[in-house]
């Protein structure tokens, strides 16, 4: 336990991803099985102890510290957790010894909302304060330090010398403390033997269209839909949904879980119902609908009825047992044309083919797409197999140009990690009216990205000699410089000032130029709305 | 004959000693001021005559011109010094007492005493050991009147030998490296460096320019630190594999730029809360503090047991509720502008 105490108090405090990535890596190299794999477990978030909850253990503190004591540390430290570690009363004498991961995690499936208040004391008596930080972090889950999955799976392929995909590919389909995976990873034994259970596929992915162009003989062009990416995976009845990066979503979609009828692997877009996408019938609402259901681990009735969600199918993997990822895209597709007749239509459709008669065509068809959402085409090889990654060649993605907007720089902030010492996070903001007649600037969007070295050195000049106020790690700049935004598009949104919120905002060229009030009015902005 | 301890009076900005026509640690320029130590919540320029140790005095000699002459060669503030342990006599039949404190170099708690009462004002204090300063002596007294900078009960400061483990076991593991450790420039700064040298750190410590000066006279007083070298002086490369003492303010700065891929270490009590580290981007907390902890305060409390305990500037509320729990009297002074955020 000590040594997953150590790391997850130096993840905290690590802002770097590469040395986030060592360190898990060097710890999973480093100890035994079976901590290292309850380790990963609790890292991404799997385990659940259902008898302790944070109530728990705020009922064992007030048993034994003062409960006015314990209010002003609460809410000075911010985190239940946390304060629990530093008032936990230390024992006169820490008898036995220092309890394993896995002790630690046999002991806490053991208890039950009885036997909680009496057994977990016991435990945090064995340990320090950061033991009993990583103990009660573990039990209550909800680590929040900041590693997905993904970043897990990178660590192990790292630690191992193995490849990140087949890691993937095994991850999900196993369960912790994971002994097959470290079996074939550590310890260079055979694969682990997953055909059994729901596991994820890695994603076959495309490449950006720059300024080449296809022939439509030999690649089939579909809507590329905005919604997420998912694999909707059932293995002898069980069904899954993962993300893009893997991630087990099924718990927040569980309308998605008893509605595929056969053993199957199918990639699509998910959707929550609406108007905006594709038409009236059977349509999908906006990205920002289906923003309001992602990242809930349980899900209303009321939810399930407003927000319904269905998958958007674009390929099949796998279907009835046959593994078909071999053949190529347009038997793939036929199979798929032909399972959608078994597939109910309240769940599931299918992305469909844009037919033109030739590339200037469908640019044209293309670009009288802006008004449905979507957010551009994908052209697939007619002969591709389905392989995971990007493989150049076989499908691209052909987005929509940006949209742009000239915006004027308000306010900067450090970034982090190797950037804290730079103003790197930018606040820009349009016109609320005509800047000759007294309009002010409304912020309308945050960016980050865009801007080489060089670029950012001079930006952080610029906000450092331009600085009219400070509030913590923001400053205000005097307004002086324009920035031309690039965005994907943009929505209405409750939440901003401005009543809007734009998606991947990036700076796309610096405006050293130009005048501040030739900036765009923010009713400009308003008329790219599509919700 | 007045009301018990009417003769020494809070104020926001300070204590005053009624018959003497004095302040202790007060928040603006007077005539006479009797000061703690050389931090800048407790000690400023402009007063008319300023009574402290001659340490003390040093140092507000440096920081504020305290003692040192004008241009025209007048001395517009007076120093007088007060040794450990002196007992001067104010006027209106006060006596004052200087006892050291454990802060930071020079550091004093005054005893003050008159009508047959006592009152003892801590200034900041510890009860840790520190090589760079003369040990705390408890003082019985009537009235004790405390700080409480980390007057909450998840305060416990670690031993300093754990700390300065973390700190060298950091810098062996990253030789192409520098850590780079944030410490306020009076007291911390010199204590860390003091420290690294006990625990058998001999290579050259590397300064922000803003240390220089202050590790120089601490020095001068007796606490050696060792071969101190000043980044501006060196390149990159020179840095590598070594510990440099700045501000806590340049942690984040651009001048951190200059330094060869430091890991960001911050020595503070703060530091014991994961989030005040995250807050300021720091990647190695060491929680190393100049202020006595919870255990500190309340077991000082206990062992000077006086009649009744004033809290003068922290997390006072906490400490008032323990006193009430163990039937003590106590009360809030609130001080303003007595706040060490970078303690
Ligand atoms: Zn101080
Ligand atoms: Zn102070």
């Amino acid at each position: 336990m000590e040594e997953f105490a150590a790391l997850l108090d130096t993840l905290v405090y690590t802002t770097s991803r590469n040395r986030k990535l060592a360190m898990i890596a060097e710890y999973l190299r480093e100890t035994p099985d079976p901590d290292r794999g309850w380790a990963l477990a609790a890292l991404t978030g799997e385990l659940d102890f259902p008898a302790v909850k944070s109530s728990t253990i705020r009922n064992l503190m007030k048993d034994r510290v003062d409960p006015v004591l314990w209010t002003l540390s609460r809410d000075f430290v911010g985190d239940t957790a946390e304060t629990a570690s530093l008032l936990w009363p230390e024992p006169e004498a820490r008898d036995g010894e220092v309890p394993s991961v896995a002790q630690v995690v046999d002991q806490l499936s053991a208890l039950n909302r009885n036997t909680a208040p009496k057994e977990l004391p016991k435990v945090l008596d064995r340990l320090d304060a950061n033991g009993r930080f990583a103990l009660i972090k573990l039990a209550t889950g909800g680590m929040r330090i900041g590693i997905s999955a993904r970043l897990a799976k990178t660590a192990f392929a790292q630690a191992f010398d193995v490849s990140v995909e087949e890691v993937e590919e095994y991850w999900h389909a196993l369960e912790a403390p994971y002994p097959e995976l470290f079996a074939w990873g550590a310890d260079g034994g055979d694969p682990p033997d997953v055909s059994n259970r729901p596991r994820f596929r890695p994603f076959m992915l495309a490449h950006p269209l720059e300024d080449t162009e296809v022939d439509l003989g030999e690649y089939a062009a579909e809507w590329k839909w905005d919604g997420i990416r998912v694999q909707l995976v059932r293995v002898a009845g069980e069904t899954r949904l993962y993300s893009r990066s893997g991630d087990d979503i099924s718990a927040t979609f569980p309308e998605l879980l008893d509605v595929l009828p056969m053993d199957a692997v199918l990639d699509g877009e998910l959707l929550v119902r609406g108007a905006s996408q594709g038409g009236e019938e059977g349509g999908a609402a906006s990205f920002n609908a289906l923003q309001q259901r992602l990242g809930r681990k349980t899900v209303s009735k009321k939810i399930l009825k407003e927000a319904p969600a269905f998958v958007r199918l674009y390929d099949a993997l796998l279907i009835e047992g046959d593994d078909i990822r071999e053949q190529p895209w347009s038997k793939r597709r036929a199979a798929l044309e032909a399972l959608m007749a078994k597939l109910p239509d309240s769940h599931f459709d299918i992305s469909a083919v844009v037919e033109a008669d030739d590339f200037k065509h469908l640019a044209e068809i293309r670009e009288g797409a802006r008004e449905d959402a979507i957010e551009g085409l994908m052209l697939k090889r007619r002969d591709s197999p389905y392989i995971a990654g990007r493989k150049v060649g076989l499908w691209y993605k052909w987005k929509h140009d940006p949209l742009l907007i000239d915006a004027v720089l308000m306010y900067a902030q450090r970034g982090s990690g190797k950037r804290s010492s730079f103003y790197s996070d930018y606040t820009f903001g349009c016109w609320d009216g005509d800047p000759d007649g007294g309009a002010e600037l409304l912020p309308v969007g945050k960016a980050y990205s865009g801007f080489t070295d060089a670029e950012l050195k001079k930006l952080d000049r610029l906000v450092r000699q331009t600085t009219l106020n400070r509030f913590g790690p923001v400053r205000e700049v005097e307004r002086t410089l324009v920035f031309e935004v690039a965005f994907d598009s943009v929505h209405t949104s409750k939440r901003h000032k401005s009543g809007l919120a734009m998606r991947f905002p990036r700076i796309h060229r610096i405006r050293w130029d130009k005048p501040v009030h030739e900036a765009d009015r923010i009713e400009s902005l308003r008329a790219l709305i599509r919700d | 004959m007045s009301a018990p301890f009417s003769w020494i009076r809070p104020e926001p900005w300070g204590v005053q000693i009624v018959p003497a026509d004095c302040w202790i640690d007060p928040g603006k320029a007077v005539d006479r001021a009797l000061v703690t130590h050389g931090h800048a919540d407790h000690a400023r320029g402009g007063h008319g005559e300023t009574y402290a140790t001659p340490e003390t005095l040093a140092i507000m000699a440096l920081r504020y011109r305290t003692g040192v002459a004008d241009e025209s060669g007048e001395i517009p503030t007076k120093a007088i010094p007060v040794e450990y342990g002196q007992t001067i006599r104010l006027p209106g039949e006060v006596d004052a007492t200087y006892i050291p404190a454990g802060h930071v170099l020079g550091s004093a708690q005054i005893l003050l005493e008159h009508a047959g009462e006592r009152v003892v004002i801590t200034g900041d204090y510890k009860r840790r050991a520190d090589p760079t300063c003369a040990p705390f002596q408890v003082v019985p007294c009537d009235i004790f009147i405390t700080e409480a900078t980390f007057g909450l009960p998840v305060f416990t400061h670690p031993p300093i030998e754990e700390e300065m483990a973390k700190l060298t076991k950091a810098l062996a593991d990253n030789p192409d490296k520098s850590v780079l450790v944030g410490a306020y420039a009076l007291g911390k700064a010199q204590r860390v460096i003091a420290e690294l040298r006990a625990a058998g750190h001999s290579e050259p410590i590397y300064l922000h320019g803003a240390m220089e000066k202050m590790c120089r006279l601490y020095e001068e007083h007796g606490v050696p630190l060792g071969e101190l070298r000043l980044v501006s002086d060196h390149g990159k490369d020179d840095m590598r594999g070594s510990i440099i003492v700045a501000p806590p303010s340049a942690l984040n700065d651009r001048w951190s730029r200059r330094l060869p891929e430091p890991i960001t270490a911050m020595a503070s009590g703060w530091m014991r809360v994961r989030g005040r580290a995250r807050q300021r981007g720091v990647e190695l907390p060491l929680v190393i503090s100049d202020h006595a902890d919870w255990c500190e305060l309340t077991q000082t409390i206990d062992e000077v047991d006086p009649q009744e305990v004033w809290v003068t500037h922290g997390r006072e509320e906490a400490l008032l509720r323990w006193c009430e729990l163990g039937q003590r009297k106590a009360r809030a002074l609130a001080l303003v502008g007595r706040e060490d955020e970078d303690e």
